[in-house]
C-alpha cells in the first residue's frame, strides 16, 4: 500500500508498504534513517523508541499502516532543538549524554534519548526516581544505568539554564 | 495480508461481518509481537485506531463507560482517583512506551493470561460491550474469558467498551515479576471490596486464564457473614486471611513456563492474595472509622 508519513518535519510518500510492516521497518528501510534501533521486536528493550504524533512508543509494535498521515520524531530529529546559539548542534539531552559519559556501545542511546526527551517535556525537573521510572522500558547492557540517569538529570539542568537565559529580567538576549 | 481501514463504526462492523478470522488491531502492542516473530500473519486485520467512538469515556448512573481504545496511560494519568484498582493494574503494564499504545479493548481481545488489566477488571465488576451488525451485547468480564486464550467475542464482533461501576471501597492490584518494573507478571492478584453487596471480589493473573479466586471469595463471604465483620469493622483473624490466600492459590490452574514453575506461582499467589486482602481490609476499616 501507499502512505504518507512525516518524519522529523519532512514529508515522505511511501510506496508498496506491506501491511504487516512495522513503523520501525519503514523508518529504517524505507525512509533510510537507521538511528532508530532494532533489537527485541517485542517492546521490551525500548531501543526502537520514537515519538509518534508526540507520544513515546516502541516503533516495532506500531503497524506502519497505523502511522499513515502521522508525524514521527526519531533520534535524527532531536539535534538542532538545542538552546539559543546551537540550532545545528546536539540538543540539550544529547549534550548531557556526552558530558556525563552516558554512552558506551551506543546501541540503546537513541531510544534512551527519546525516552529522556519525553520525560523532560512532561516533567522538566524530575527526581532521580522519576528518571529511573521513565527509563524503565529502555534496556542498556553496558553502563549499569548510573551515568544515563545522571545525564538526564544534567539535561534537566541544562534546560533550566536555557530557560533562565531566555527570560533575562533586563531583556538582554 | 490485507489491512482493512474503516472510517467509522458502521463500516467497521460491516467489514467484520462475514470475514471470520479478521484480527482487530488497536494499539498493536500484543498483535505486533506475534507478527514480528513471524508466528504467521492473519489473512485480514482491521485498524481500530482511527475510530473516534472507541476513545470516548463517560460517566453516568454510577457507571464508567470506557471506550475500548482507552490506553493504560490514560488510566494512570487521568483516572487514578476514579478507578484506583484498574489504574494500579494499568501502571504495572510494561513501560511508558507500551502504556501509551496498549488499550483495554486490545488486552481483552488478546486475552493473554499474564495481562495486568484482567485481574483488576475481574475484581472491579467490569462488563465488556461487544458489537456486530447483529447488535450490541454486554458480557460480565467473569464470563468473558472462556478458556486459555479464548474469549466470548464472536468472530464478527468488536469490543467497543468496558463498563465499570463506581468503586465502593478499597481496590488493590499486586504482581510478582522477574524485574521490579517493565516486566510480565509471573502471577498477579487484584481485590476490590463492595460493602453494599457484602462482597470481596478478586482476580488472578498468571494462571491458564484470567479468573476470579471463586473458592476463596466464597470462603471469605461466609466468614464475614458468620461473624458480622462487615458491620463491626473488626480486624480479620490471621487464620482467615492465611486460608484465603491458600484457597486463592489452590483454585488457580497454574503451569510451568520460562518465567516460573507452577509451585513458585502457587507460593507467590498465596502470599499476594493474603497481603492484598489484609491491606484492603485494613484500608476499609480505616476509611470506615474516618467516615463514622
Amino acid at each position: 500500500m501507499r502512505m504518507n508519513l512525516t518524519v522529523n518535519g519532512e514529508r515522505h510518500m511511501l510506496e508498496e508498504v506491506r501491511e504487516s510492516e512495522s513503523l520501525l521497518f519503514v523508518l529504517r528501510e524505507r525512509v533510510g534513517l537507521p538511528g532508530t534501533k532494532n533489537a527485541c521486536e517485542q517492546g521490551r528493550c525500548g531501543s526502537c523508541s520514537v515519538l509518534l504524533d508526540g507520544m513515546l512508543c516502541c516503533s516495532c509494535l506500531v503497524p506502519a499502516v497505523q502511522a499513515r498521515e502521522c508525524s514521527v520524531t526519531t533520534v535524527e530529529g532531536l539535534a538542532g532543538q538545542g538552546g539559543p546559539g546551537e540550532e545545528d548542534g546536539p540538543d540539550s539531552v544529547q549534550r548531557a549524554f556526552l558530558d556525563a559519559g552516558a554512552v558506551q556501545c551506543g546501541f540503546c542511546t537513541p531510544g534512551m534519548l527519546l525516552a529522556a526527551h519525553n520525560l523532560l517535556r512532561h516533567t522538566p525537573d524530575p527526581q532521580e526516581a522519576e528518571v529511573r521510572q521513565a527509563l524503565a522500558g529502555n534496556i542498556c547492557r553496558c553502563t549499569g544505568y548510573q551515568h544515563i540517569v545522571e545525564a538526564v538529570l544534567l539535561a534537566a539542568e541544562y534546560r533550566r539554564a536555557e530557560r533562565g537565559a531566555l527570560v533575562q529580567p533586563d531583556g538582554a538576549p | 495480508m490485507e489491512f482493512l481501514l474503516p472510517r467509522d463504526r458502521q463500516e467497521a462492523l460491516e467489514l467484520m461481518a462475514g470475514r471470520p478470522g479478521t484480527v482487530p488491531v488497536a494499539g498493536g502492542t500484543d498483535v505486533m509481537v506475534g507478527w514480528n516473530m513471524s508466528r504467521g500473519l492473519p489473512a485480514r486485520a482491521l485498524d481500530l485506531s482511527r475510530l473516534g467512538h472507541l476513545s470516548r469515556r463517560r460517566y453516568g448512573e454510577g457507571r464508567y463507560r470506557l471506550g475500548a481504545n482507552t490506553t493504560y496511560s490514560t488510566l494512570t494519568d487521568e483516572l487514578r482517583g476514579e478507578l484506583p484498582g484498574l489504574a494500579a493494574a494499568a501502571g504495572a503494564v510494561g513501560s511508558r512506551q507500551i502504556r501509551n499504545r496498549g488499550t483495554l479493548g486490545g488486552s481483552l481481545g488478546s486475552a493473554w493470561p499474564a495481562a495486568d488489566a484482567h485481574p483488576a477488571l475481574l475484581a472491579c465488576r467490569a462488563e465488556v460491550e461487544l458489537a456486530s451488525v447483529r447488535g450490541s451485547r454486554r458480557v460480565p468480564v467473569r464470563e468473558f474469558f472462556s478458556g486459555p486464550g479464548r474469549t466470548a467475542r464472536e468472530g464478527d464482533e468488536l469490543i467497543e467498551a468496558v463498563l465499570l461501576p463506581r468503586p465502593e471501597g478499597p481496590q488493590l492490584f499486586t504482581k510478582v515479576g522477574r524485574k521490579a518494573v517493565a516486566t510480565l507478571a509471573t502471577c498477579s492478584f487484584a481485590v476490590a471490596l463492595w460493602p453494599s453487596t457484602r462482597q470481596v471480589l478478586t482476580g488472578v493473573g498468571g494462571a491458564d486464564r484470567p479468573a476470579p479466586a471463586a473458592v476463596a471469595e466464597a470462603f471469605l463471604a461466609g466468614q464475614l457473614a458468620a461473624h458480622g465483620t462487615w458491620e463491626s469493622g473488626e480486624r480479620l483473624p490471621d487464620e482467615v486471611v492465611r486460608h484465603f490466600g491458600e484457597l486463592a492459590a489452590e483454585g488457580a490452574v497454574l503451569g510451568d513456563d520460562v518465567r516460573a514453575t507452577a509451585e513458585y506461582r502457587r507460593r507467590a499467589l498465596s502470599v499476594l492474595a493474603r497481603r492484598s486482602l489484609a491491606q484492603a481490609w485494613e484500608n476499609y476499616r480505616t476509611e470506615r472509622h474516618r467516615c463514622a
